[in-house]
């Protein structure tokens, strides 16, 4: 099948759905001629014009609250943030416009907005471009939360952000731009809501998302050669998460690790751990064991970055704890 | 206007440091030798190092992402740089801090900073703090064209005009943001006319004089230590490398970039202090020297610096 970067990805959604939609509209910063910083929307302004690719100033709280009042008025605005670490600038428009004003009218307006926004550290990038704040987001009811993890989810699921008639905020890790993976020619599009299993396995469940799947597979692997069948099971959308498929894993296997990158206290791990503990406590046979940044911001120096972000190490230390294994 | 001798030589040292420092900046950043991105200051020099020279150590400053020059003009030292630079544990910031991260309280340095505009609200709390503390001190806030399209300009600015703040307001006007010309996202051609709705005094200068950038800087200074309140002031000028380094020039026209390489800050300065008798040719040879010796020994202590423990990475984040 066709090979396509996860940006590529992105890029071809994109154009896809602002043919088929008149009022798919794009705005953000650098990404018109400049082709957005990590070149997600390349090629859309020389195809599609200045008044579907518009560049904004360096006004996040401006330009994301203009998307909330585009999106009551017609246009399915498309919103790319520079960075995920700045939404907090735009995070009023989003937490108390966007994701309440459906509900607070009585459902007398839609809110079809999608929000784009790369997130995630191991770049030496420092403490204020390397956050991932998809939990903060997951907490506020009237917002869904996607984090694709290879570029064939990348772009089924925009698509489907897209198309959705609510705000979505999409979440795209910066690791996972030069990731090549297999894109079908043909249109498709993905479930919001639907968890994927990466790799099916009978001793534990790693419940886990975004560029945490890699890691998580590949300590797969190493389990394996040591005979430990781990499943991996991508949540794909933090929120609405799929839970029966959490459930269904956890009833199989009887063990969980959740892995995630960010950090731990009240967190996507904390509410797949509650989960588990309020529906299936029954089917565990071993403790819960998460996997999570340190609790502190993330320090630019590699030595000091490696020690706070989670490690494919991590993973397998965590496997060996829930399954009360002595590690090899 | 009388500048000190001992003012205008500082001038020319710290301008010659800073186009020093970043061009061994984008050397061992080419090389390999520096984690993450860098945002070099080139092409700007007399904008840090004409404000600051009007300050005392005992002044604050607030930084941006592109802050290695605001931290040399304030008498930031090289060496301490570099090793933050190389994520090194004698960094200014312990290796925590990066690049876009260098703060120096005991040279009134509040930090750079990652966030485009996060400085401007940060440099009037301190001008709020220099006031109620009555201390006598002023703060200067460095901010790029592109930062002033930031509700945070707007709100901190309307503040400062209406508590008299001591703060001087210095938007580095390098008609970009990242690869975005500024003219097709604001309407106006001068940032300085905003200062009128804030009731502060707005002047333009140009930011590749560093005299200009000096007198405009020393009469904003004067003004605020004596209760006055802000001003903004908006130099011109213009980075000459990419955005961040790495970046392709795409977006650019290379006439411009040339015409402004061709008014760079620093050859002119030289030459007009030499004829002004300020320093003589050797004179002015022996600064370059030192400054070069000085950076020489900064890249050295960087290197041989050792790494901090990872361990550490848990320390200072609760007082
Ligand atoms: C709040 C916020 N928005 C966007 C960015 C991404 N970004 C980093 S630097 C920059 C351009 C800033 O332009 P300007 O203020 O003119 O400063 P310059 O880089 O030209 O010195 C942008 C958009 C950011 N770091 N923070
Ligand atoms: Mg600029």
């Amino acid at each position: 099948m066709r090979q396509l970067f996860y940006n590529q990805a992105i890029a071809e959604a994109l154009a896809e759905e602002m043919r088929r939609d008149q009022n798919v509209i794009l705005w953000g910063i650098d990404i018109g001629p400049y082709g957005g910083a990590n070149a997600c929307t390349k090629g859309l302004y020389e195809q599609f014009g200045p008044s579907r690719v518009i560049d904004m100033p360096v006004s996040e709280l401006g330009y994301v609250g203009m998307g909330v009042g585009a999106a009551a008025t017609g246009i399915r605005p498309v919103i790319e943030l520079q960075f995920s670490d700045w939404i907090t600038l735009a995070s009023e428009m989003i937490i108390n416009q966007a994701a309440k004003m459906r509900y607070m009218f009585g459902g007398v307006l839609q809110m079809p907005l999608v929000i784009r926004a790369p997130v995630g550290g191991y770049l030496s990038a420092g403490a204020q471009h390397s956050n991932s704040f998809e939990s903060m987001f997951s907490f506020v009811p009237g917002i869904k939360v996607i984090m694709p993890s290879t570029p064939y989810e990348a772009k089924g699921l925009l698509k489907s952000a897209i198309r959705d008639n609510n705000t979505v905020l999409f979440f795209e890790h910066k690791k996972l731009y030069a990731m090549k993976g297999e894109v079908p020619e043909e249109e498709y599009t993905l479930p919001i809501g639907k968890a994927d299993i990466k790799r099916p396995g009978s001793d534990v469940t790693i419940v886990t998302y975004a560029y945490m799947v890699g890691k998580s597979l590949a300590a797969a692997e190493t389990l394996a050669r040591q005979g430990v069948d781990c499943e991996v099971l991508d949540l794909r959308t933090i929120d609405p998460m799929d839970r029966e498929a959490v459930l269904a894993s956890v009833k199989k296997t009887g063990h969980l690790v959740v892995a995630q990158e960010t950090w731990r206290d009240c967190s996507v791990s904390s509410e797949v751990a509650a989960l588990v503990a309020e529906e299936a406590v029954d089917y565990l046979d071993g403790p819960v064991v998460r996997v999570t940044a340190k609790d502190v911001p993330i320090p630019f120096s590699p030595v000091l970055e490696e020690y706070v972000l989670p490690k494919e190490a991590d993973i397998v230390a965590a496997v060996n704890k829930v399954l009360n294994r002595v590690s090899v | 206007m009388d500048i000190p001798r001992e003012t205008l030589l500082l001038i020319y040292e710290r301008m010659l440091k800073i186009r020093h420092f970043e061009d061994r900046v984008k050397d061992l950043f080419a090389a390999g030798e520096l984690p993450g991105f860098v945002h070099l200051y080139l092409g700007e020099e007399a904008v840090a190092v004409g404000v600051c020279a009007a300050m005392k150590d005992s002044d604050y400053i607030t930084s941006t992402h592109r802050g290695h020059g605001h931290i040399i003009a304030k008498g930031g030292d090289m060496g301490c740089m570099m090793a933050e630079l190389y994520g090194k544990a004698t960094g200014y910031n312990k290796g925590k801090g990066g690049s876009m991260h260098i703060a120096y309280p005991e040279l009134g340095i509040l930090g750079a900073n990652g966030i485009v505009s996060a400085g401007i609200p940060i440099a009037t709390g301190a001008g709020m703090s220099a006031m109620l503390r009555k201390s006598g001190q002023v703060v200067a806030c460095f901010f790029g064209d592109g930062a002033s399209n930031e509700g945070t300009f707007h709100e901190s600015l309307n503040i400062a005009g209406a508590f008299n703040l001591p703060v001087v307001y210095v938007c580095e006007n390098n008609l970009y943001a990242v690869g975005t010309r500024q003219s097709q996202v604001r309407k106006i051609e001068d940032i300085a006319d905003r200062a009128v709705s804030y009731g502060m005094p707005g002047v333009v200068v140009d930011g590749n004089d560093a005299v200009a950038v000096y007198e405009a800087a020393f009469e904003a200074v004067d003004r605020a230590r004596s209760g006055e309140g802000p001003t903004l002031i908006e130099c011109k000028t213009y980075r000459w490398r990419t955005h961040f380094e790495g970046e392709p020039d795409t977006y650019r026209p290379p006439e411009e970039l040339a015409a402004w390489i061709k008014r760079e800050p620093i050859a002119p300065y030289r030459k007009l202090l030499i004829e002004q008798g300020v320093m003589s040719e050797a004179e002015a040879q022996a600064i370059e020297k030192k400054v070069v010796a000085e950076l020489d020994a900064g890249v050295e202590y960087a290197r041989s610096s050792p790494l901090p423990t990872p361990e550490s990475a848990m320390a200072d984040l609760w007082a």
